[in-house]
């Protein structure tokens, strides 16, 4: 199946009758949609000669400042404003660095699975991605270090690794603090470059925030930030830390593309997090989600029949879901888009086609009561799946009879029509 | 379902200017794996339909279709719904119980034209050739086990063999399978799709749309249109993205093979009780025979799509000919 078959098959999605566990929209919902509202009318009525014309090319200064204060939250406390570069998005930032670093054909080590948004930048820089194992505690730094090594010995040499540390996109898991020193060392070891994209870093359901590795080590990682799970992804506003010989390389490179992020949106983060309860704010949403990733968890352990296992992510948007041995998740989506279900097949986080027995399930945007229905319809089409296999994988066809030469007539054959060429002779 | 006001009909209306414009309903989307392609086409059909001057609206097929069209009704509805309820028969067997009329055939044939082994059976015994079959669902090789029935299935089709569910279209789900070691997986995938598949001989050749309309003189064949996709495999993908497949409007046949394929197209129309338009899949061998592979009641009206190629090679534009299509839908009494 081809990825125009996975879009054709996702286009039901947009029905009602479909439980979508597959896209990871943020509940934007949960905002104070009125008070965003006359803030953003002020923006416009009261400031507009700013917020309507053209700006820096590294981004509103004052928002600059506001987004140290909110990496200061994850022990990034050395940060300065001139180091930010404001991008459209953090993808957009991905896409900066992914231009000032990477040549066709250089090496990128990412995790396994890795976020689908950066192997297509990868992709389109014509990159060869490597990928890490990963397990409950996140990238595993034996594997990090092998992978390096070999990289090493192929006369590969490594770019970049690029992470996402905490509740990882696809896989749910965490970066535990031991190995964050771990892979620390080994970078330091390998003379590695690490980029760290942290979209979900806030969003933890159990405990505060892991501190970063951009707070380890400042001159050995680009780390990538977003509002878009905090705030709003509709305002696609993120950003790159960089050093700052990389930021100038990346304000022009940006300069080049977009000339400056948009001023609106821009000023409507800076006053955002001036006016709003910002931090009050992310705990509706972490309470929000949590609420929700339990209702997953729970109707998962309630439902999936034996065989099936499943990550626990303890913040972000996503559990990583392993079908029992044999079962492809990509082929099974038929099944499961006419059981009024959706989820993402796991090989589209894969850059080497691996992930066929995965998939991702996004818990941020259904309620919890569709969560449950959503889950209770996966279980069904998994052990269909199951049934169907358990009929067709014991089939040895090394035992198979060669074709005869000529097909004849069986009267009362159970294959029926099949037989009848006598129709074809008669009627030509 | 607006109402359309007070429009006046733009010059070369189909409808005389002296009456409302023709008010039509196409009904796109449903909640099929076809759901993109019926979006496609029935864009492509409002876009059509508007340029001569039909007040021409999508609606998807959902819980506001029957509210919507008592509340505000339409002269006719076009159906642009792929896949189930569009082809099977069943949306229109609503159209009919609501009073509604449609262009298209009528609900009984698309049942059968749908049950793809079932139109193959009527139309052999109707004297057109199609590759040998057999459809089975899942319970058959449950119960008496897989390995012994693929290997009869082998053993009578031979290699290679098409998989393909048994009803449903756009080439989703379709598999050739030239190792007997790929087969069990190529069922796997394709009772994905629903729960019988059609397994077929594969049958080498030219492969051909024919399609069929009926402009008020009775069903008509249109120039065949042959299709070369790049991959060697005109699957979903090939289908679907411009540039991947390669279209020859007439198809670079003999006019023996294009009257014979003419012929087959016109055979299928009549045995199979379809009205209005529709269009036949086959192959044609070297030999010149033309083989019946299949039947679609709902043929695909994308940019992409073999009808209106078919069309435009035989001199006709879409809209004029669908607005035909619909005024006489909306003159004609519903059954």
């Amino acid at each position: 199946m081809k990825s125009s078959e996975i879009r054709a098959l996702f286009s039901v999605v947009s029905r009602p009758e479909v439980v979508s566990l597959a896209g990871g929209m943020p509940a934007v919902t949960a905002l104070p949609l009125d008070a965003v509202g006359s803030m953003i009318g002020e923006l416009v009525s009261g400031m507009g000669a700013q917020t309507l014309q053209y700006g820096s090319g590294q981004g509103d200064p004052r928002l600059r400042e506001r987004i140290c204060d909110v990496m200061a939250l994850e022990g990034i406390t050395d940060a300065s404003p001139s180091e930010v570069v404001v991008t459209v998005g953090s993808q957009q930032g991905l896409d900066l660095v992914t231009r000032v670093f990477v040549d066709p054909g250089d090496v990128i080590l990412a995790e396994a699975p890795s976020y689908v948004g950066a192997l297509g930048v990868f992709q389109a820089a014509q990159a060869r991605v490597r990928h890490v194992e990963m397990d409950d505690e996140g990238l595993i730094p034996e594997a990090l270090e092998e992978a390096l090594t070999a990289a090493s010995a192929a006369g590969d040499r490594v770019k970049f690794l690029y992470t996402v540390p905490n509740f990882h996109n696809p896989a749910g898991v965490t970066l535990s603090e031991a190995r964050r020193e771990v892979v620390m060392a080994i970078a330091e070891r390998h003379d590695l470059l690490i980029v760290e994209d942290n979209p979900y870093g806030l969003l933890g359901f159990e405990h505060g925030p892991m501190r970063a590795l951009r707070a380890r080590n400042e001159d050995r990682v680009i780390y990538l930030g977003s509002f878009s799970k905090t705030f709003s992804p509709g305002l696609r506003v993120g950003w790159v830390l960089a050093p700052l010989a990389v930021r100038e390389k990346l304000v022009l490179a940006t300069e080049a593309q977009v000339l400056c992020p948009p001023s609106l949106t821009q000023y409507a983060v800076a006053r955002y997090l001036d006016t709003q309860p910002w931090r009050e704010q992310i705990k509706v949403f972490t309470e929000l989600y949590r609420e929700r990733r339990d209702a997953t968890l729970e109707s998962l352990d309630a439902l999936m029949p034996p065989g099936t296992t499943w990550t626990r992510p303890d913040g972000g948007f996503y559990v990583w879901l392993k079908l029992p041995h044999g079962l492809d998740a990509k082929l099974m989506q038929p099944r499961a888009v006419a059981a009024h279900v959706a989820y993402v097949p796991g090989i589209g986080f894969y850059a080497d086609g691996g992930g066929r027995e995965y998939m991702r399930l996004s818990y941020c945007y259904p309620e919890p009561h569709q969560i449950r229905e959503g889950v209770r319809r996966l279980a069904r089409v998994v052990e269909a799946e199951l049934d169907l296999h358990s009929t067709f994988d014991t089939v040895d066809t090394g035992t198979f009879r060669a074709a005869p030469p000529a097909p004849r007539p069986v009267p009362g054959s159970l294959t029926g029509p099949a037989n009848r060429d006598q129709t074809e002779d008669v009627q030509a | 379902m607006s109402d359309p006001g007070p429009t006046t009909a733009p010059t070369g209306s189909v409808a005389g200017a002296d009456e409302h414009p023709l008010r039509a309903l196409v009904l796109a989307g449903g909640l099929t794996f076809e759901r993109e392609v019926s979006i496609n086409s029935g864009g492509q059909v409002v876009g059509a339909l508007t340029r001569v001057g039909v007040d021409a609206e999508m609606h998807d097929a959902d819980a506001g279709l029957l509210p919507g069209l008592s509340a505000t009704p339409v002269d006719a509805v076009f159906i642009a719904l792929h896949g189930s309820a569009g082809e099977d028969g069943a949306l229109r067997a609503v159209l009919d119980l609501a009073g509604v009329p449609y262009v298209g055939s009528p609900a009984a044939a698309c049942r059968l034209a749908w049950d793809k082994p079932a139109a193959k059976s009527v139309v052999r015994a109707a004297g057109v050739t199609t590759p040998d079959w057999v459809a089975l669902p899942h319970s058959t090789f449950r119960e008496l086990g897989a390995a012994a029935v693929l290997d009869l299935i082998v053993a009578r089709l031979g290699l290679p063999l098409m998989v393909k569910p048994a009803s449903g279209g756009s080439s989703l789900g379709v598999q050739k399978v030239s190792r007997v070691e790929d087969l069990p997986a190529a069922m796997v995938s394709c009772f994905a799709y629903g729960d019988t598949v059609m397994v077929e001989r594969f049958v080498d050749g030219v492969e051909l749309a024919l399609s069929v309309v009926d402009l008020g003189q009775g069903p008509e064949s249109l120039p065949a249109v042959e299709i070369v996709p790049e991959s060697g495999v005109f699957d979903y993908t090939s289908r679907y993205t411009p540039g991947m497949t390669e279209y020859h409007a007439p198809a670079r046949v003999s006019d023996a093979v294009a009257a014979r394929a003419a012929e087959v197209a016109l055979t299928v129309h009549r045995v199979l009780g379809l009205s209005d338009l529709s269009r036949t899949d086959a192959i044609v061998t070297e030999d010149g025979e033309v083989h019946f592979l299949e039947v679609n009641v709902s043929p695909g009206l994308t940019e992409t799509s073999m009808f209106p190629m078919a069309l435009e090679a035989a001199g006709h534009t879409l809209g004029e000919v669908l607005a035909g299509l619909l005024e006489r839908a909306a003159i004609t009494p519903s059954s």
